[in-house]
């Protein structure tokens, strides 16, 4: 399978007031074509950030540092605007957490539809609305004609963010990244966005990063899973073999936390402390003063270790696995 | 459509009943008495205003038509040529009621024009500083704090000093008397606006930053404008009133509303009453109903204050 994206030694630092916020410090990863990975990590982790660097839209203070980003073998890490305006909503799309808001409110979802497609091709307004509703079919909208003429407020949490689905798959992108997609949905409307957009990635070849906190959504829909921690890859791999057999204690402490019938009774694995200030990173490794698994040595910080098919950043990933059980 | 899960909860949506945002503000703006009542009476000026030459006997501004002979008649005299003159007539013998149809006129459209304009240049210049940001909004910014500095009745009464008489320098001086408002108004809605996730969304879909700021920024903004844009056109007509009155604003040849209050004043303490109050009055009537229905108008549009 090709690489569609190669990311590689990215750091995005935010220079506010207060000092060097390393939102993003050092993150490689690659996504081949139709390839779902999942991006995992608490609130302030960077995997926001991660994604917005990729398609180009960090604010300042915010900027892209070091590292390469490679889409399709061209490099876009900090492109020219134009180039990356281009790519936008075209070859790469996003889709955010809270479909309430990324709608804008007073355009008619035809508008804004139409809208994305004229803004790369050159075709009739009737061929874009043809494609428009077509897309709104093809993510399980009903009547589609009618819901194109509706305004935002007029659809419902799970019907918006079909709309931003279909809109992120306009343009049929080989990149999406889905941004928390399901966050801001309740359970039942979880399950049917994430069997969409399976299904769409599947038929038109697109890969996908998903970014969530929720590790039960990567589980059941990713091939490849991404576990970040103050700004950092920690652990990548296969999603059975992460899952199934952590080897970080981070992911280990994180699946612990998760309630199974097979421990019920028990009291949960707890992960120590608080994510760290990200002004004031610990010394070595960043996940250091919360680890269960923590020797002398974690004063360093821990390079990338290849082990079978995954990388993983921990000097004692043996000694992790064996204290949650 | 094959796949079941989707279908049976979006059934569940009421079906797309489609109903415009103008729609929904447009009913909501008509559950207020006092607003209705406000914009009918605004209305039925701006009508008489504009159908002044078929419904008044009189053209004040055809010296063939107005005689000294009629001056200073009290309401409801009847003139040389005949017709009545139901609210008397001023010292130079027009009708009251035709001068102030005609004045209503001038009034009316030095207000809506200068507002339409000011409005235009300050969403520009507002847009552009919301957006640009940095050292030109600085600029811009502190040029607009500047003006807001000075009263607006001081700004447009030096600029009407500098200009001269007529109608085209009045709304040029209340132009530039006013366009900071809206600037500043626009810049700041423009600012939330901007932070908000379908800007980013936008922006992500590759639409062009022109597109953005006023495709999808600007119709997001239109709210609080159009709520300062009532307000101060009821300002800029009183405004242009108050400097006609002082008697740097329209010539005496053609009098506006201003004029017919200042002609009126020096008869004020001889008894009669009629030649200042009745223009003051239409005066008054116009810029409170425009006021109410800007008042109501904030209420409808502010989601704050949102039942």
């Amino acid at each position: 399978m090709s690489a569609v994206l190669e990311v590689s030694g990215l750091k995005t630092h935010f220079f506010t007031h207060a000092g060097v916020v390393k939102a993003v410090d050092g993150v490689d990863f690659t996504v081949s074509k139709g390839e779902i990975m999942g991006l995992v990590g608490e609130s302030g982790s960077g995997k926001s950030i991660t994604g917005f660097s990729i398609i180009g839209l960090i604010d300042p203070p915010g900027r892209i540092v070091e590292g390469s980003i490679k889409f399709n073998g061209e490099e876009i890490a900090n492109a020219k605007e134009e180039r990356l305006q281009g790519l936008r909503g075209n070859r790469i799309s996003m889709i955010f957490q809270d479909p309430m808001m990324t709608l804008n409110p007073v355009l008619r979802v035809d508008t804004q539809m139409i809208e994305a497609i004229l803004a790369h091709e050159s075709v009739s307004k009737q061929t874009a609305w043809e494609r428009s509703r077509d897309a709104l079919g093809l993510v399980g909208i009903p009547s589609p004609e009618e819901r194109l003429r509706a305004y935002p407020h007029q659809l419902s949490g799970g019907m918006r963010q079909r709309v931003a689905i279909a809109t992120a798959f306009l343009n049929k992108p080989d990149l999406i990244i889905a941004d928390e997609p399901t966050t801001a949905l309740d359970v039942t409307i979880q399950a049917q966005i994430i069997h969409e957009a399976q299904k769409l990635t599947k038929q038109t070849g697109t890969a996908m990063i998903w970014i969530t906190h929720d590790l039960a959504v990567v589980a059941g829909l990713a091939e490849r899973i991404s576990v970040m921690y103050a700004g950092r890859i920690v652990e990548q791999g296969g999603i059975d073999d992460v899952i199934d057999r952590p080897l970080h204690p981070y992911t280990v402490g994180l699946l612990g936390s998760v309630p199974t019938a097979n421990r019920r009774g028990k009291r949960l694995f707890q992960i120590e402390g608080m994510t760290p200030n990200m002004l004031d990173l610990p010394r070595g490794c960043a996940f250091g003063p919360r680890c269960h698994a923590r020797t002398d040595a974690c004063g360093e910080q821990p390079l990338i270790k290849d082990i079978d098919e995954r990388s993983l950043r921990c000097f004692n990933p043996q000694r992790a696995a064996e204290a949650v059980k | 459509m094959s796949d079941v899960t989707a279908e049976s909860t979006l059934a569940a949506d009421p079906p797309t009943k489609v109903e415009t945002p103008f729609q929904r503000f447009r009913a909501e703006f008509f559950e207020s008495k006092i607003a209705t009542v406000a914009l009918g009476v605004f209305l039925i000026i701006v009508l008489l205003a504009v159908l002044a030459p078929w419904i008044t006997p009189q053209n004040p501004y055809d010296l063939a038509q107005v005689s000294v002979m009629d001056g200073r008649l009290p309401p409801g005299s009847e003139a040389f040529d005949g017709y009545t003159m139901w609210l008397g007539s001023d010292g130079s013998g027009r009708d009251l009621y035709s001068a102030i149809l005609y004045g209503l006129r001038i009034s009316l459209t030095v207000g809506l024009a200068s507002g339409v304009i000011a409005l235009l240049i300050g969403m520009a210049i507002g847009l552009v500083a919301a957006y640009a940001g940095g050292r030109i909004e600085a600029i811009i910014m502190r040029i607009v704090d500047l003006q807001l500095s000075f009263p607006a009745s001081l700004v447009a009464l030096m600029m009407v000093a500098a200009l001269g008489k007529g109608v085209d320098k009045i709304i040029l001086a209340l132009v530039i008397a006013q366009w900071a408002y809206y600037a500043r108004t626009v810049r700041a809605t423009a600012l939330v606006e901007r932070g908000k996730e379908y800007v980013e969304a936008a922006q992500c879909l590759g639409i062009s930053r022109f597109r953005i700021v006023f495709r999808h920024i600007l119709p997001n903004c239109m709210a609080p404008l159009i709520v300062v844009g009532t307000v101060q056109t009821a300002s800029a007509i009183s405004l242009e009133a108050t400097l006609s009155f002082l008697g740097v604003g329209l010539p005496q040849t053609e009098p506006s509303i201003g004029v017919l209050i200042a002609n009126g004043f020096e008869y004020m303490l001889s008894g009669r009453y009629w030649i200042s109050v009745f223009p003051g009055l239409a005066l008054l009537l116009t810029v409170v109903s425009i006021n109410l229905v800007g008042d109501h108008l904030r209420d409808v549009l502010n989601p704050r204050l949102k039942k």
